[in-house]
């Protein structure tokens, strides 16, 4: 068996997941109702930064649009609770805006399992339309982020626009039950957090499956160099539209479990902000490594609901400076100081670090040194680093 | 067509915006050859193999490639999954990727998604590619990641996956460029050894290198085929000996690398 | 015939003001292939400076000359925005150079610090720039057609900023200089041309470029810590539109859009009519992937 040849190391890193799974499971048993609810939410977060961290720290594409899947599949199920809560009747903001039925649409959310359903489809779908008419074009890098990043303003535009249909600004909300069983209850609510645990620990597998096969060294190889991918017979639009609209679908169930444990969704929730802020999340827990996102997700929502409402503005001097601070220091996240010692214990290999940046970045280490010296030392280095 | 032909080039002309870098070139290529395509600077050699391996689409003429397939219409992967395998000047590896890892996904296999989604290694192809390592004289850095490689190591690391990947033509851009002397001769006796499989196109500029190892040789001025024969043939010609040379004879003997 | 002069005139001008901030973003991603998010906020910061010379005007000189403070505010506005990218280049940028997504991020950071720090110093509520009487009022043409002076202003403004740009970057020698060094890098550090002192210019005439538009868009409105986040966006899109290297595709991207927008919103409705903007980029991209102007090169990535 592959596991007698195990080193100590491996076996410290199955302790270490097997006890942070025990924590994850029995945290209900140890912390307050109110706690519980912030905890699964965070877990909710971490989810959508498995998703993104498929994407762009295994296969280099920034999407800034993850609001949006995220969002989607929030609002799938807001709409089911929110006709549950209706009993039969239009839901409240519809009347409000003038309208006397339910449109069509709206019908499709009613049965639990089809909203389920297409709270994982439509964001995957959309996700689908627009990797295959970008990176069929190999249309990428700044350029597709870009166009995610349109993508946010437009759905949220259009959230707020359409207010009969989507509850505009205000949002989806005034909701109480879920199947019957009251969402206020501290023991829905304590079996919606192991569900989400449990959703957690499931995406974390199949992500990790996903990265340990060899379709995750595809598209590895795809974040080096995409086009030597296609000289040894690898279409990479086909792989990066399939891991882009898995990821999509990753962050729809997160906006689910999201919408259960907070009772609200809002066009605010998933605009350009949230989207951007999920990236950072990544950033910091350590891009291209499952666990460092998922951590990075949960300790920064802690630390904002630690400090943003007691000093707001503090918060986001921090965070600005949190994204400067990690891009140009930290390119690994927090994750990437145990894989190699931290650069500022080396004052040589930090300058080396600053100039070259991290390795999952493209341009090569090579193009990234010429572009930055022009005196005659860079010559010399330019000769090492061929050597 | 002769029955032995694999891949045969026709009047292939290639213009960027206005700029002819090829105009109506031949080129045939037979089972188990190994062709040598030299020329001066900006001669259209290395636009040639991009034509062949389809990162430049032709703006007329055609390659056909076994079965009479004309592949100027198809994408870069199609052609490299139907067996045209290329190798870029500057070594193109993954560099945050193992070595190891850099051979298992050039390996030929199935290259859907399903496939490399439940693709595992079985004891036959895990041979397979430890054979490759000790090949390329790698077998103890399987596990290191390439992009720490030194530049000779990732030349050859490339020309492993290339092998690995076991096409039936392989363009090679300036394989021995940066090499030194002990591990040009190596990679010329490797070319030899491919050769006896696989039809091999390479383009280079040691002349040194095309006179031990070329039978044949095609020589390309201004976007034209020049003349092809072997390297006697070639070195005899008055025409080559004046465009590729010019008047300085002597510069020819002796190695000249570009 | 009124109706279809009105909306061309507004097309024209929402793709004026649309130029206007793309076009600082066309230099720096452009030319640097930097992704300043923080464009943004250097366009709030040249409002803010507007906002500041028009105080010290109310402040310091005699009210007959109120009028002209204006004149000022754009250079001042494209002074301080260019000293801020200078220093931006200098502080951040140039680590950076190389990996446009992590400029991306990096500079969202930047942004969220100036938009804060804007919040801070002048408070979050907006505030309102009185705009100089002589634009005022506007233009009378084909009997009843109002064209607002603001507007034919700013369309004014972007052909100057097109023309010093133009002159600029082909025919002084600062230009040739930067040109050289976007590129060829190596072949002009070669050549003894500081690449460093070029990339810092460059950057900063971007910048500099942001700061008139800001004070451009105080003639639009009130202004407020969160000015830049509403254009960049729409910026970009023009930059990735018109393709990277040509001032020309820049136009053309901002016309395209700026005349599009016009024309849905006027169809349909405001939020739908972004829908279909968005949907004519993308079928756009399918047919030129690079935008209307495309640079090609050789090498593999």
């Amino acid at each position: 068996m592959a596991w007698r040849q195990w080193t100590p190391r491996q076996w410290w890193i199955l302790g270490g997941y097997a006890v942070a799974t025990a924590v994850l499971f029995a945290a209900p048993l140890f912390v307050s109702d109110f706690r519980l609810n912030l905890l699964a939410k965070f877990l909710a977060f971490a989810i959508v930064a498995l998703g993104l961290d498929l994407i762009w720290g295994y296969t280099g594409i920034l999407s800034l649009g993850h609001g949006i899947f995220f969002g989607l599949g929030a609002y799938a199920m807001a709409m089911y609770l929110k006709l549950e809560a209706s009993g039969g009747k239009l839901p409240d903001f519809m009347s409000w805006s003038g309208l006397k039925e339910l449109p069509l649409f709206w019908k499709l959310f009613e049965p639990f399992g089809a909203a389920v359903a297409l709270g994982l489809l439509i964001p995957a779908l959309l996700a689908l339309g627009l990797g295959f008419f970008t990176f069929r074009n190999r249309i990428r890098g700044v350029y597709f982020t870009i166009l995610t990043q349109a993508l946010v303003i437009i759905v949220t535009t259009l959230l707020v626009g359409q207010q009969a249909f989507t509850g505009g600004t205000n949002g989806v909300t005034g909701y109480s039950t879920l199947l019957g069983y009251s969402l206020a209850s501290p023991d829905t609510k304590r079996v919606l957090y192991w569900v989400t645990a449990a959703a957690l620990l499931g995406v974390f597998l199949f992500c990790r499956f996903l990265t340990g096969s060899r379709f995750g060294k595809v598209l590895r190889a795809i974040r080096d160099g995409e086009n030597r991918v296609r000289f040894i017979g690898y279409n990479p639009a086909l792989y990066q539209t399939v891991i882009f609209t898995v990821s999509a679908g990753i962050a729809g169930l997160a906006g689910m479990l999201f919408v259960l444990h907070v009772g609200i969704i809002s066009p605010s929730m998933l605009g350009i902000v949230p989207s951007i802020e999920m990236v950072l999340w990544v950033a910091i827990g350590g891009r291209g490594t499952l666990i460092g996102a998922a951590l990075g997700a949960i300790l920064m929502n802690w630390a904002k609901s630690e400090f943003s409402t007691a000093y707001p503005e503090g918060w986001l001097f921090f965070m600005g400076a949190l994204f400067v601070i990690v891009v140009v220091f930290l390119p690994k996240g927090v994750a990437g100081l145990f894989q190699s010692p931290p650069p500022w214990l080396n004052p040589g290999k930090l300058l080396d670090r600053v100039r070259n940046g991290g390795s999952g970045t493209r341009g090569g280490p090579l193009l990234r040194l010429l572009r930055k010296k022009d005196n005659g030392k860079s010559i010399q280095s330019v000769r090492r680093q061929a050597e | 067509m002769s029955q032995n032909e694999i891949l045969q080039c026709r009047d292939v002309t290639v213009e960027f915006d206005g700029f002819k870098a090829v105009q109506g070139m031949n080129l045939d290529l037979h089972k188990g050859e190994l062709r040598f395509l030299i020329g001066p600077n900006g001669a259209g050699k290395t636009t040639m193999l991009d034509v062949i391996c389809g990162k430049v689409k032709p703006s007329s003429g055609r390659v056909t490639f076994g079965e009479k397939v004309d592949i100027t219409k198809k994408p870069e992967h199609q052609i490299a999954e139907m067996g045209i395998g290329r190798k870029f000047q500057a070594p193109s590896i993954f560099s945050s990727m193992t070595v190891l890892e850099n051979l298992e996904i050039a390996m030929r296999q199935k290259r859907s998604v399903a496939a490399t989604l439940f693709a595992r290694l079985s004891s036959e192809a895990k041979d397979r590619l430890h054979h490759q390592l000790d090949m390329i004289g790698l077998g103890d850095k399987s596990g290191h990641r390439a992009g720490g490689l030194s530049h000779g190591e990732k030349q050859w690391l490339e020309i492993g996956m290339m092998l690995l990947q076991e096409p039936e033509v392989l363009l090679l851009d300036e394989p021995v460029a940066g090499m030194t002397d002990k591990e040009t001769d190596k990679t010329g006796e490797l070319l030899h050894e491919i050769a006896l499989k696989r039809s091999v196109v390479v383009v280079e500029h040691d002349m040194e290198f095309v006179r031990n190892f070329a039978s044949k040789v095609t020589v390309m001025h201004e976007g034209k085929l020049l003349k092809e024969g072997s390297m006697e043939d070639v070195q005899g010609d008055e025409r080559v000996a004046e465009v590729y040379l010019g008047k300085r004879r002597d510069d020819y003997a002796s190695r000249s690398t570009a | 015939m009124e109706l279809f002069v009105l909306q061309l005139f507004n097309g024209l001008s929402i793709s004026s003001i649309l130029l206007l901030v793309a076009l600082g973003l066309a230099i720096t991603f452009g030319l640097m292939k930097v992704i300043n998010m923080a464009h943004g906020e250097l366009i709030m910061i040249g409002a803010y400076a507007t906002y500041l010379t028009q105080n010290l005007f109310i402040s310091y000189m005699p009210a007959e000359l109120f009028d002209w403070y204006f004149v000022l505010a754009v250079p001042v506005s494209f002074g301080i925005a260019f000293l801020i990218g200078m220093v931006l280049e200098a502080g951040l940028i140039r680590f950076l150079y190389g990996r446009p997504l992590d400029s991306l991020l990096a500079t969202w950071g930047v942004g969220l610090v100036l938009q804060q720090l804007a919040r801070t110093i002048f408070g979050a509520p907006n505030v309102a720039v009185k705009s100089p009487a002589w634009l005022d009022g506007g233009m009378v043409v084909m009997g009843g057609t109002l064209l607002p002076y603001k507007r034919l202003f700013i369309i004014a403004l972007v052909i100057a900023c097109l023309v010093a740009m133009y002159l600029y970057i082909y025919r002084s020698n600062e230009g040739r200089r930067m040109r050289a060094v976007m590129q060829n890098r190596e072949m002009a550090a070669c050549l003894g041309i500081s690449t460093r002192r070029v990339d810092r210019m460059t950057f900063a005439i971007g910048s500099g470029i942001a700061g008139i538009a800001g004070c451009a868009l105080t003639l639009l409105g009130p202004i407020g810590p969160s000015l830049g986040t509403y254009y960049i966006v729409d910026a970009f899109m023009v930059v990735v539109l018109g393709g990277v290297g040509k001032l020309v595709g820049t136009i053309l991207g901002a016309t395209g859009i700026g005349m599009f927008n016009t024309m849905f919103e006027y169809w349909t409705n405001a939020s739908l009519g972004k829908v279909l903007v968005f949907v004519c980029i993308v079928a756009f991209l399918q047919w030129k992937p690079s935008g209307f102007v495309a640079m090609r090169t050789r090498s593999l990535d």
